[in-house]
């Protein structure tokens, strides 16, 4: 008992991040139509702008608790200023064109971002683990757990929730979703889709950061960061369903059970078992768990 | 017009001829020795042992062109040529490394090349030297396959392979009595960490033959997240928990083991761990069995050569050198020795490539970290002795001292001649001279 409870509460701690990067990636997929290559450059900008806001609270001796709230304040700015920044000085330069041009354009900012990362920050490792030691630690089912781990789960329900709520219970989010259901009805009825085009993405731009703002207190930051992170938040998001927020949870928490499950049971086939249930969804559900035939939504 | 064309060619022809008529004499102060230098200065690996070796490249030349490095050393350059370094990257991928040897010997008309950290990137250059009959001189890689797989005669690595890392660890525990009835592993799942968890497991077998392997894993490289992995450590409760991972991932490790008690339940034991003391300080938890490829940094023995570089280094770089510091000065010095032998054969004249490879063949020069050895592969791989210790952390000076620590011979933690290293680990390490 205890041994699968071990394996869930892993999985489920694995999954609280990589829900909340899936989360951003399908929103902007949901609205925009595009396939964010760029969005694990994001997650990487928000760990390593976290850590500098956290070295910088350290180093004037105030309590770690200053430091998280710091990370994620400087997080939300900046990535939201940069997220702004690209859709409406670079991507709305390219609506209507084919998908494939939007997503080659999102590649070369991914690459920039990588170089642009190493240009600020360098090529050591660095990390801030002040805050990782904030909550303590918890015994459960015989071992010990970083109370900073366990903390995730919660946090990323409260967004996926919030995230959910926003777009079905909320004016705004109604809107939101009738420019995803039919843009052009929208502009008809007087509804700026550019605007909302524009804040879409500088939403999902803040929550892949914040991903990367609470991973990383608990790890080495170091270049080649973002490309790890879009691939896993890739097959998530294919497994849910493109554009489908339940989708991006169920996802998240069956790649995390997976993988954690693959660890403890047959290490050897870790990656192997994430990929095979991204390709057993798709031989059944092609177009994910989630996601409806017809009418997309978010 | 015509006269003005055969003067032109006169002249010409006379300065050919004298050219090829003038006797062969001493190296000229103008001659230099062009030194082609591959390390990691970006990338994963750049932190770690990349920009570390790059440093000491720089320290090294620049004290050996002035003439100011200890006996047997002094003498200014290579015999008195001035060395000349071209530095690249290494960083790429071994496709792109290829290329780049190319480049550095067609286009840079470089006298050797020497570097090369990534296994992978050794095991795809060393065919191509061979191939331009270049010399190539591995300054850091681990995996014994290089010459265990194949024959060279321009290749040479100065350094010990990965054998000597595990085989060093496993008689470290036995000499310190410490318990290993279960053993769990951690590594990256390429090159390095299977060559390592493989000598580490046969090693353990042999010296602890009853020790059962409980939980074994290969997370992919760059991981960094080992949440999972840590359960699933924790869980097992090993006597002994080993890895190889080294730089961030080792860092990431750490940090996220320490705070969930593996430290506590299981002895860890790394075998390249000292390049993540300095920055990782008092988190890194005291007693762990530590191995930094050779008897580098910290657990280096006091001689004249070993404080120039440690000194040295640290007071140019503010920290003091770990073990790619130390591998590549050996690389240079034996470079060094080489060029000398050779010229002391060839009346003083710029070394060619086959006198440089012949002197380099079974060659044997003092280090900073002991003497080095020409011994395997028809005397083109290196053996050397190595240390091994454990981690306390010293509140005073900030930093993680190494003690309670124990040298091994080269000829005890590396295989003879001609025996692959697998196959004298599994067949009980026979012909080990310990004492």
């Amino acid at each position: 008992m205890n041994f699968f409870l071990t394996i869930v509460l892993d999985g489920l701690i694995q999954a609280s991040w990589l829900f909340i990067v899936a989360l951003g990636l399908t929103l902007v997929f949901g609205v925009l139509k595009i396939l964010n290559i760029a969005h694990g450059s994001f997650y990487a900008l928000g760990a390593y702008i976290a850590a500098s806001a956290v070295t910088m609270v350290a180093a004037r001796g105030f309590h770690p608790g200053i430091g998280f709230v710091a990370m994620l304040v400087a997080v939300a700015l900046i990535a939201s200023a940069v997220g702004l920044l690209l859709e409406r000085c670079l991507l709305k330069m390219f609506y209507g064109r084919d998908e494939v041009v939007l997503l080659l354009v999102t590649y070369a900012v991914f690459l920039i971002f990588e170089d642009l990362t190493k240009l600020i920050w360098g090529v050591n490792p660095i990390y801030a683990t002040q805050p990782y030691e904030l909550f303590g630690n918890l015994e459960f089912a015989g071992l010990y757990y970083v109370g900073y781990d366990l903390v995730l789960i919660p946090i990323s329900a409260l967004i996926g929730f919030a995230v959910w709520f926003g777009l079905n219970r909320t004016v705004i989010g109604k809107i939101v979703l009738a420019v995803i259901h039919n843009e052009e009805m929208s502009v008809s009825m007087g509804v700026r889709v550019n605007r909302v085009y524009a804040v879409a993405f500088a939403f999902g731009v803040l929550l892949a950061a914040l991903a990367g703002a609470l991973t990383a207190p608990k790890i080495s930051m170091q270049p080649g960061l973002s490309s790890d992170v879009i691939i896993l938040s890739f097959a998530i998001v294919v497994i849910g369903g493109l554009g489908s927020i339940e989708g991006a949870a169920v996802g998240a928490i069956l790649i995390g059970l997976a993988r954690a499950a693959s660890v403890h049971l047959m290490p050897e086939a870790e990656l192997f078992m994430i990929y095979f249930i991204m390709a057993a969804v798709l031989v059944f559900r092609p177009e994910g768990l989630f996601k409806r035939e017809m009418a997309r939504r978010i | 017009m015509d006269h003005s064309w055969r003067a032109h060619w006169a002249v010409l022809a006379a300065s050919v001829a004298a050219t090829s008529l003038a006797p062969a004499g001493p190296a000229s102060a103008q001659e230099s020795f062009k030194l082609g230098i591959v390390t990691f200065l970006s990338g994963p690996a750049a932190d770690s042992f990349g920009v570390p070796a790059r440093n000491s490249a720089q320290f090294v030349i620049d004290q050996l062109n002035k003439g100011a490095a200890p006996s047997p050393y002094e003498k200014a350059g290579f015999g008195g040529i001035k060395i000349e370094p071209v530095i690249i990257d290494e960083n790429g991928g071994a496709t792109k490394q290829v290329q780049e040897l190319r480049n550095l010997y067609q286009r840079d008309n470089v006298d050797v090349v020497l570097g090369y950290i990534g296994s992978g990137d050794c095991l795809a250059v060393a065919p191509i030297a061979e191939e331009l009959k270049k010399m190539l001189v591995l300054m850091d890689c681990g995996t014994p396959r290089i010459f265990e797989e194949a024959k060279y005669n321009y290749v040479f690595r100065t350094a010990a392979h990965a054998t000597m890392d595990n085989v060093g660890l496993i008689r470290y525990m036995k000499a310190k009595n410490v318990k290993m009835d279960t053993l769990s592993a951690i590594n990256q799942d390429y090159a390095w960490g299977q060559d390592s968890r493989a000598d580490f497991i046969a090693a353990a077998q042999q010296l602890y033959p009853n020790v059962k392997i409980q939980t074994d894993l290969l997370p992919k490289f760059g991981a960094g997240q080992y949440g999972t992995e840590i359960s699933a450590l924790v869980g097992a409760g090993s006597d002994v928990v080993y890895s190889s991972l080294w730089g961030g991932d080792l860092q990431a490790f750490v940090l996220q083991s320490a705070p969930r008690g593996l430290p506590k339940r299981s002895q860890l034991v790394f075998s390249a761990a000292d390049h993540v003391l300095p920055p990782l300080g008092e988190k890194m938890p005291d007693g762990t069995i530590i191995g930094a490829r050779g008897a580098y940094g910290l657990m280096s023995q006091k001689s004249p050569l070993n404080d120039w570089l440690f000194k040295g280094y640290e007071a140019a770089n503010g920290v003091y050198p770990v073990q790619a510091a130390y591998r590549m000065t050996q690389s240079i010095l034996g470079l060094k020795a080489a060029a000398e032998k050779a010229m002391s054969k060839n009346g003083g004249k710029k070394p060619s490539t086959d006198e440089l490879v012949a002197a380099m063949t079974g060659l044997e020069w003092p280090s900073p970290g002991g003497l080095i050895q020409m011994k395997l592969a028809d005397g083109h791989q290196a053996i050397q002795p190595i240390a091994i210790s454990r981690t306390k952390y010293n509140p005073d000076l900030k930093r993680v001292d190494l003690v309670d620590i124990e040298y091994f011979a080269a000829e005890c933690v590396n295989p003879p001649p001609g025996v692959k290293s697998i196959d004298w680990i599994k067949g009980g390490m026979q012909g080990a001279k310990c004492n």
